[in-house]
């Protein structure tokens, strides 16, 4: 009853088309695409402008009831599945790119602007400015993907990229319009500005602090040319060495280390992928002579490292094709299952031969291939070490087999100091419980003040 | 094929989204047709994939108006066919019209006009419940004759360019093309029926077979060999689901030929900008995007500029897979039609091309409703090539006369 009554507000808000508690609806809004879920949710709303989005929440503050917002729901962890039910807010209706600033370098998007859409405007109109777009399909938001302290192809010079917004506009749990950055206090969001840093009061929080609705995400200048170059390394331990060598010459723009059960019948052999850019096609030469240089001296010589002649393509275009392909996506049907998920494990890259090992173990024990892709963030400072399983979605014990290796790579990732990303909620509990204790008395103080009556997304971050 | 036969790809999408999406990932929006209307997971092609799986093969879902709506909403437009990444791709269609196949066999509610169609369609022949013999009203101030043995082309008008009262204009221009061009053709006229492309993909696949068979018969009888067809929506039956002892082609194709042939002959018209809109039945099912074109280009005084979204990425009108009728995704304010004129009318041309009379009804309508009409007009290409063919005429005709031609 309580539920057909806020059915019948939202449809004043929004309009009835963009409501929904139809069992289709909730059927879909339950689940993702990995072995989360089905969870209970009890309405859908799309909402198309700040203020339905401010109407939204102070009727659901006003009656306690949970607000999930989405975006296009392909975390694969569930973090956009309701933990208590209540309403999803399905965000990609606030679809519009509302300023591209070519002079300050930064693109103001709505909450529901898909990596695709973005992508496809820069292309259009600033093909000489690009944003720091992730591994994601296309159809991946771009404010979702700052919300959950995503990574980029510019993740290695200019970091995670929630480092680059400017600021933000956001409803408050309890309905107020704040804006976050330089537009606090300029007409212009062009910087966080020498304020208090309240981005970070978002970013990284599972949507349990406010939904963001307006982001301003910085850009970067896009050099003319492209090219991959790779090494084989077959030593695992020369990797981390390896990773601060191709850092520190400072003319690699983006570092990934794939390897795969399929690709390495004769022992783990890893493929380092290293983009390289310029404007002139001599600048790209000698970059490569660079890195053809320190494959021939690295370890002495001993040919535990070559410099690949020819890239291959499915590696390649990974990289370059524009847009992008997004092969990654492709892996969800390697065994025609139509099932994926990983660890992306932030670790310090000291730790990828230990983890490297340690994720064998758990896949074997699983009875699964490993596929593992490590990316390179901010010049080596950490990496995220994705633990990629795949599984068939029509049989239930695949399922139920992936989400335990999840489970212990988790815990195994924990164990080597580093942090699971957008970590699920049985990842969240895991580590909460090895955080300080003050510094969860903290996030504890923060929501509650921000979010009094804990109707934002609950069931994240929580003892 | 039944839906059984896909029980083992089902369950393979992975709701990735590309097949939201154009190849560019446009910025102009979403061009999944149903995507774009409602904008509820649900309404997209990976909704409908794991919808028809939670009903069908998991039961977890009941059948309900709401899922019904949901799964006759599509278009069948392929876009997602076109843009999904993963192999299975070529099951997506043969899937959405297995899933409306299971619910017309074991009699599942349908939307009441979906309903109503193919009632329609099975007492009269047309979802228009109008009668046989009005089919070929039109013709007699032409002077179109009924399709007689040794004639060379069957011009199949369909239900829509025969009882819809702008798509007859289009069928008109186009026998008044034929005539020009002294085709040897003849219509069927009270013959004809509908060539079920519409009740194929709405899942009455019995009363598929019985138009089908019945179209052919009345092929066999009468010595059919050639086809011409107004609609897309004919040539893709004709072609896919008919037996393939008939020469089968879209009107733009054979227009495309009378003109290289100098058997019509375009006149020079005033400067004009066109933008061109693929039908989806004619592109992205039959991979046909250069007739229309070649005979647009071929017309003097036109300006040809593409929209946003053309070729393999165009956005359908809205109304494929008896949408034009049901109208279930085909209404509202955010329907597909009315982002298609926008597009059409950002391109600053003046006419926006269709070569489908589906297309032509509902875009013609969107355009009245967006009050766009008077800088932008709606025609078929048919229309277009007649009114050039008739400045050519008005020109050569009085100079024939005074030499006594």
């Amino acid at each position: 009853m309580e539920y057909r009554e806020l059915v019948r507000s939202l449809v004043e808000i929004v309009g009835e088309d963009y409501v929904s508690d139809n069992p289709e609806e909730l059927y879909i809004y339950a689940r993702d695409s990995g072995t989360e879920g089905p969870r209970r949710v009890d309405c859908v709303a799309m909402p198309r402008t700040v203020q339905e989005v401010q109407g939204i929440v102070l009727l659901a503050n006003e009656r306690c009831i949970p607000v999930t917002p989405m975006g296009a729901n392909l975390t694969l962890n569930g973090l956009a599945l309701p933990n208590k039910g209540g309403l999803v807010l399905d965000m990609k209706r606030m679809d519009r790119i509302l300023e591209l600033n070519r002079m300050a370098r930064y693109v103001v998007v709505e909450a529901g602007v898909t990596q695709g859409m973005l992508g496809s405007y820069l292309e259009k109109n600033s093909p000489d400015l690009e944003h720091s777009r992730p591994e994601a399909p296309a159809m991946a938001t771009v404010v979702g993907n700052i919300m959950i302290r995503g990574h980029g192809y510019l993740s290695l010079r200019y970091g995670n990229n929630a480092h680059m917004t400017n600021g933000m506009e956001v409803v408050l749990p309890t309905g107020e319009i704040c804006n976050i950055g330089s537009l606090s206090v300029s007409p212009w969001p062009f910087c966080k500005g020498p304020l208090p840093d309240l981005t970070g009061l978002f970013c990284g929080w599972h949507g349990t602090t406010g939904i963001v609705t307006k982001l301003s995400l910085k850009l970067f200048p896009r050099r003319r040319l492209l090219d991959v170059v790779g090494f084989i390394c077959t030593d695992l331990e020369l990797i981390p060495e390896l990773l601060r060598a191709i850092t520190h010459t400072d003319m690699a723009d983006n570092v990934f280390v794939i390897g795969s059960a399929l690709a390495d019948a004769r022992g783990p052999v890893q493929f380092i992928t290293i983009s390289i850019t310029g404007d002139l096609e001599e600048e790209l030469e000698y970059k490569r002579a660079v890195f053809r240089k320190m494959a021939a001296e690295f370890g002495d010589g001993s040919g535990t490292v070559k410099f690949m002649k020819d890239v291959p393509d499915l590696l390649k275009t990974r990289f370059v094709e524009k847009p992008p392909f997004v092969s990654p996506a492709l892996a969800a049907d390697f065994d025609k299952g139509g099932g994926y998920r990983y660890c992306g494990a932030i670790l310090p890259t000291w730790q990828i031969p230990s983890g490297w090992k340690k994720g064998m173990d758990i896949a074997r024990r699983h009875h699964k291939h490993y596929f593992y892709g490590i990316q390179v963030l901010g010049y080596g400072h950490s990496v995220m070490f994705g633990f990629v399983y795949t599984f068939n979605r029509a049989d239930r014990s695949s399922v139920r087999d992936t989400s335990d290796a999840m489970k212990e790579t988790n815990t195994m990732v924990l164990e080597l100091g580093g942090i699971p990303w957008k970590a699920e909620a049985s990842a969240q509990s895991d580590i909460v419980a090895r955080m300080d204790a003050n510094t969860l008395g903290l996030i504890t103080r923060i929501r509650k003040v921000l979010d009094p009556n804990g109707i934002m997304n609950p069931g994240n971050w929580e003892v | 094929m039944t839906l059984l036969a896909h029980s083992d790809v089902i369950h393979r999408c992975f709701r990735c989204g590309f097949c939201k999406l154009t190849y560019d990932y446009g910025a102009e929006g979403f061009n999944c047709p149903i995507y774009h209307r409602f904008r509820l997971e649900t309404y997209s092609p990976g909704g409908l994939m794991w919808l028809t799986r939670g009903c069908l093969i998991d039961h977890d879902l009941e059948w309900g108006p709401h899922l019904s709506h949901i799964l006759f909403s599509c278009t069948m437009c392929g876009n997602c066919a076109e843009q999904c990444r993963f192999d299975f791709k070529t099951h997506l269609l043969d899937i959405f019209r297995s899933v409306r196949e299971e619910a017309v066999e074991t009699q599942r509610p349908l939307p009441p006009k979906v309903a109503q169609f193919l009632e329609n369609v099975y007492l009269y022949g047309n979802p228009y419940r109008e009668a046989k013999d009005v089919r070929s009203d039109w013709v007699e101030e032409l002077g179109v004759r009924r399709f007689s043995k040794g004639d060379e082309f069957l011009y199949y008008v369909g239900c829509v360019g025969s009882y819809d009262s702008r798509a007859r204009k289009a069928a008109k221009a186009l026998a008044t093309l034929l005539l020009e061009a002294g085709v040897s053709f003849g219509i069927l006229g009270s013959q004809e029926q509908c060539d079920g492309n519409e009740v194929k993909h709405l899942g009455e696949s019995g009363l598929f077979e019985v138009l089908r068979d019945g179209n052919v018969r009345v092929f066999r009888d009468l010595g059919v060999k050639k086809i011409v067809t107004l609609s897309p929506h004919s040539y893709n039956a004709f072609k896919k689901d008919y037996p393939q002892e008939f020469e089968v082609c879209h009107y733009t194709q054979l227009l495309r030929d009378l003109i290289e042939q100098g058997r019509l002959k375009p006149g020079q018209q005033p400067q004009i900008t066109v933008t061109y809109h693929d039908p989806c039945f004619l592109g992205r099912h039959n991979e046909e995007y250069d007739a229309p074109r070649e005979v647009l280009r071929a017309l003097p005084g036109i300006d040809l500029v593409e929209m946003a979204r053309y070729g393999k990425n165009a956005f359908c009108c809205g109304g494929g897979g008896g949408n034009f009728y049901t109208g279930i995704s085909a209404s509202g304010k955010e329907r597909a039609s009315i982002a298609r004129v926008r597009e059409a009318a950002a391109t600053g041309a003046s006419v926006l091309a269709v070569a489908c009379p589906i297309c032509l009804t509902m875009l013609e309508d969107a355009l009245k409703s967006e009050w766009l009409d008077e800088s932008l007009v709606v025609k078929d290409i048919s229309e277009i090539a007649a009114e050039s063919v008739k400045g050519h005429r008005a020109v050569v005709d009085p100079l024939r006369r005074s030499k006594g031609g």
